[in-house]
């Protein structure tokens, strides 16, 4: 594609050249989405009307929230594979807090402060007891999951006039109060990651945390900070999905968010190593994992190919992603 | 036993090797002849491993050499068939596998086998003899994790033996081994030569070359210096051709009156990591480079990351102006004015996936944010911008990535960093490894403008006619201590050979 460019020794065309790869790289996995909508238009043209992209954002919201967390953490080079534990323990605490007379509002920042808290102690596990992120997390999936069955004895918990549902099901200018949050969590994250002291920390500690170290960035300090993010959007999650759901349950909510939120940050080509992404990519990301769950369903490929086919997409799509990286990158 | 003139066992003819614009050897030619032990020696830098990496195939070298096997030429630029014909190279960090047995790494990727199937009883047996050849007393059933480093060279040598190896290369063998382990290595040594094996000994250490050495071979600069037979052996010959380098003109350096020393700016007293540095004390003096000499693995990068604290120490003090100071952390000595250049740029100094502008303004950004901590792009750039032009950092602009840049550049970029955050003491770890010469000349500038403005500055090196162009006095060290101080006199520079005996302990033999 661009051969021409490559060809001519001309400085500008050069330049113009990096300038169309940095363009490009920039886009990321945008036209993989598009493509996918395209391809399931062409399938089922019910696709592609205001309802139906309403609901594929409504569906991946909860996904996107969790994901932006987990793009912070990621990009330091690390991973929260307890954030689906820590939605359902936060679900549980929202509901039953709304069941209390009066203050049933709380519910919401009460879920969000125990997400927090479980992601600090994620956070200081990694950060000061120096264990690697895939262990701390991974116990703490096990042991948030019992906590959260723990939180109802083990029921599922409800409340039919919940005080907060607008959250999951009302609509604000028509528009579903799920994406306005979604959306808001995306843009505070781009704000904090791209305008910030600390976003700029969190790039340098996740591509190369030594000289970092060397630089005099407290590291200790930026990892906590990555892991109480995606604990508080862990939380946030829980007191959406409460809202939605009017209800929550310990033992079957949130059962393996992490690896959607994973794939969608990953699928954004956020670098698994750290120190290179976006929170757009992010976006990207989870809207394509929603497009293709939506997309199936519509296209009437039954519930086990779907599977198989999101499994391969990813893999696909990253793998793409790699070698136009490859392809875009000097020798 | 040999006759007047054998054929070499090995005979490297023109090799030459360039590197994009740096030429690492400039046809140089070596000859060893079998059972002979023969020294190379050199500075760092002068092409000792690069010469190494052509013979064992790890590096093609450039169209004109050749290298001669039994006087058969062989094929260059080929791992595998430089170790069919006989070569086996051992380097400094051995590539042993510890959670396996000696067996097991002595064969490794080279098992013998019965129907497919590794025959465990054929390899320790074929083990056991080749430690027995070696004269060893482990077993080849010992997980190599629970060997001395000084056993587990001896393992790296067997390993070499199983595969028939008859050129055997030892990348200074002794640096980790204690005296008893070193005294087992040489009688390991002897004995291979006596079974007619070449032995090519890359060593810094006089007494060693003395002890083992038929023949030495000097390289310096990547070209060949010559060649002593073991009689003509003598320290002095040995510096002299080690060193014998004229100062380049891109040394300018405007001699401080020597006499006018400023008041002390750091004292460093008794420092220890419990493994390596032992006990080192010195003033650095304000306006004033001090130049930290000696060999790689003396200490002088552990000494340096011991007073910037980023490892932590077992003993010792510092004091800054006079006042007692604890750093226990790089933030910690940063706060305190005190900053130091990495020697190793790409993996413990630069951002490669951020941008210049990013890469020069990462120590400064809580300086430069407002209190909510939002960064200051504009003051930022202008910074970056400023530096590019004060430091003449070749780039498009400050907004690619740093990645990109020539190693040269991305040393400015980093003193860049070091210089916005303003320091006092400015300590440099090979400032100028990997820079071509302009930008070397460059680097020298600054540092020289550093000095005048009063900065304490300490700068380890390697290469002594940096140390002599650009230092009023050196520091010695050898096996972690301070060993020496040579200080530049009256219109007499640095010593080179004063450095060059302290560091390899040639005064002492």
């Amino acid at each position: 594609m661009s051969d021409r460019a490559t060809t001519s020794t001309a400085p500008i065309a050069s330049l113009r050249q990096a300038r169309f790869q940095t363009a490009f790289a920039a886009l990321g996995m945008l036209p993989i989405l598009v493509l996918l909508a395209v391809g399931f238009q062409l399938i089922n043209p019910r696709f592609m009307t205001d309802t139906n992209l309403l609901i594929v954002m409504q569906q991946s919201s909860i996904n996107i929230v969790l994901a932006a967390g987990m793009t912070f953490v990621i990009l330091t080079g690390g991973i929260d594979l307890s954030v689906g534990s820590v939605l359902a323990a936060s679900a549980m605490v929202a509901v039953i807090v709304s069941l209390m007379p009066d203050i049933g509002m709380l519910g919401v920042p009460a879920a969000i402060l125990v997400g927090l808290c479980f992601g600090l102690v994620n956070g200081v596990l990694v950060a000061y007891v120096k264990l690697p992120p895939f262990i701390v997390t991974l116990g703490s999936l096990t042991a948030v999951r019992g906590i959260a069955r723990l939180l109802g004895n083990d029921t599922t918990v409800f409340n039919s006039s919940l005080p907060f549902d607008f959250l999951g099901n009302g609509t604000f200018l028509e528009i579903p109060w799920l994406v306005i949050i979604a959306l808001s969590v995306v843009i505070i994250s781009w704000l904090v990651l791209t305008r910030t002291v600390l976003g700029t920390w969190i790039y340098a500690v996740g591509g190369n945390a030594e000289a970092a170290r060397l630089t005099g960035i407290k590291v200790p300090l930026v990892l906590l900070f990555v892991y109480g993010v995606s604990g508080l959007l862990a939380g946030l999650g829980g007191a959406l999905s409460a809202a939605r759901l009017y209800a929550a349950n310990g033992l079957q909510l949130g059962q393996s968010y992490e690896l959607d939120a994973i794939a969608a940050v990953i699928l954004g080509g956020t670098s698994f190593v750290g120190g290179v992404g976006s929170i757009w990519g992010t976006l990207v990301g989870g809207l394509i994992i929603a497009v293709l769950s939506n997309g199936l369903i519509l296209a009437g490929i039954s519930d086990i190919w779907q599977y198989i086919i999101k499994g391969l997409v990813i893999i696909v799509a990253v793998a793409l992603d790699r070698y136009r990286l490859q392809a875009g990158a000097r020798t | 036993m040999l006759s007047a003139k054998p054929t070499p066992m090995l005979d490297m003819r023109d090799i030459s090797k360039t590197f994009g614009p740096v030429q690492a050897l400039k046809s140089v030619s070596l000859t060893v002849f079998p059972g002979e032990l023969h020294a190379l020696m050199g500075e760092n830098g002068a092409g000792k491993s690069t010469l190494m990496k052509v013979l064992s195939g790890a590096c093609r070298p450039d169209p004109g050499g050749e290298i001669l096997i039994d006087g058969k030429p062989v094929v260059t630029g080929d791992p595998i068939r430089a170790r069919a014909n006989g070569v086996a190279v051992i380097y400094q960090e051995l590539s042993l596998a510890p959670n396996l047995t000696v067996a097991q790494n002595i064969f490794l990727g080279n098992e013998p086998r019965r129907f497919g199937i590794v025959d465990a009883g054929k390899m320790v047996a074929r083990a056991e003899a080749i430690l027995e050849r070696l004269g060893v007393s482990f077993s080849p059933r010992t997980k190599v994790a629970r060997l001395s480093l000084g056993e587990r060279q001896l393992v790296e040598i067997a390993r070499a033996l199983s595969t028939d190896a008859r050129i055997i290369v030892l990348d200074e063998p002794t640096t980790s081994l204690t005296s008893r382990e070193t005294d087992r290595l040489f009688e390991v040594v002897v004995g291979l030569k006596a079974q007619g094996i070449a032995i090519i000994y890359i060593s810094h250490r006089m007494d060693e070359v003395y002890e083992l050495a038929d023949r030495v071979s000097v390289l310096r600069d990547g070209g060949y210096v010559g060649t002593l037979e073991r009689s003509e052996l003598s320290a002095s010959a040995l510096v002299s051709m080690m060193v014998g380098r004229d100062l380049s003109a891109f040394y300018k350096k405007e001699h401080r009156p020597p006499g006018a020393r400023r008041p002390v700016a750091l004292t460093v007293r008794g420092m220890s990591d419990g493994v390596l540095v032992r006990d080192c004390s010195f003033d650095l003096h304000e306006g004033e480079v001090l130049a930290l000499s000696g060999l790689v693995g003396s200490g002088r990068t552990e000494l340096a990351r011991l007073i910037f604290g980023a490892d932590r120490k077992t003993a010792g003090s510092l004091e800054l102006d006079g006042k007692p100071i604890d750093i226990s952390s790089p933030a910690a000595a940063l706060n305190a004015g005190i900053t130091y250049l990495t020697e190793d740029r790409k993996e413990l100094g630069l951002f490669l996936d951020m941008s210049v502008a990013d890469n020069v303004n990462m120590g400064v950004l809580s300086r430069d944010a407002n209190r909510f901590g939002w960064r200051n792009y504009a003051v930022g750039d202008r910074r970056a911008a400023q530096a590019v032009s004060n430091l003449s950092i070749r780039t498009k602009s400050t907004k690619v990535n740093v990645g990109s840049l020539s190693g040269g550049n991305q040393q400015k970029v980093l003193l860049a960093r070091l210089l916005e955050t303003k320091p006092k003491i400015v300590i440099l770890d090979e400032p100028t490894r990997g820079v071509d010469v302009g930008a070397k000349s460059e680097i020298y500038r600054i540092i020289d403008d550093l000095a005048k403005s009063g900065i304490a500055i300490l700068m380890i090196s390697s290469e002594l006619p940096e140390v002599v162009g650009v230092a009023d006095r050196a520091l010695v060290m050898r096996d972690g201590a301070i060993v020496g101080e040579v200080a530049a006199r009256e219109c007499k520079p640095i010593s080179q050979e004063a450095i060059m005996e302290l560091a390899t302990g040639a005064s002492a033999t």
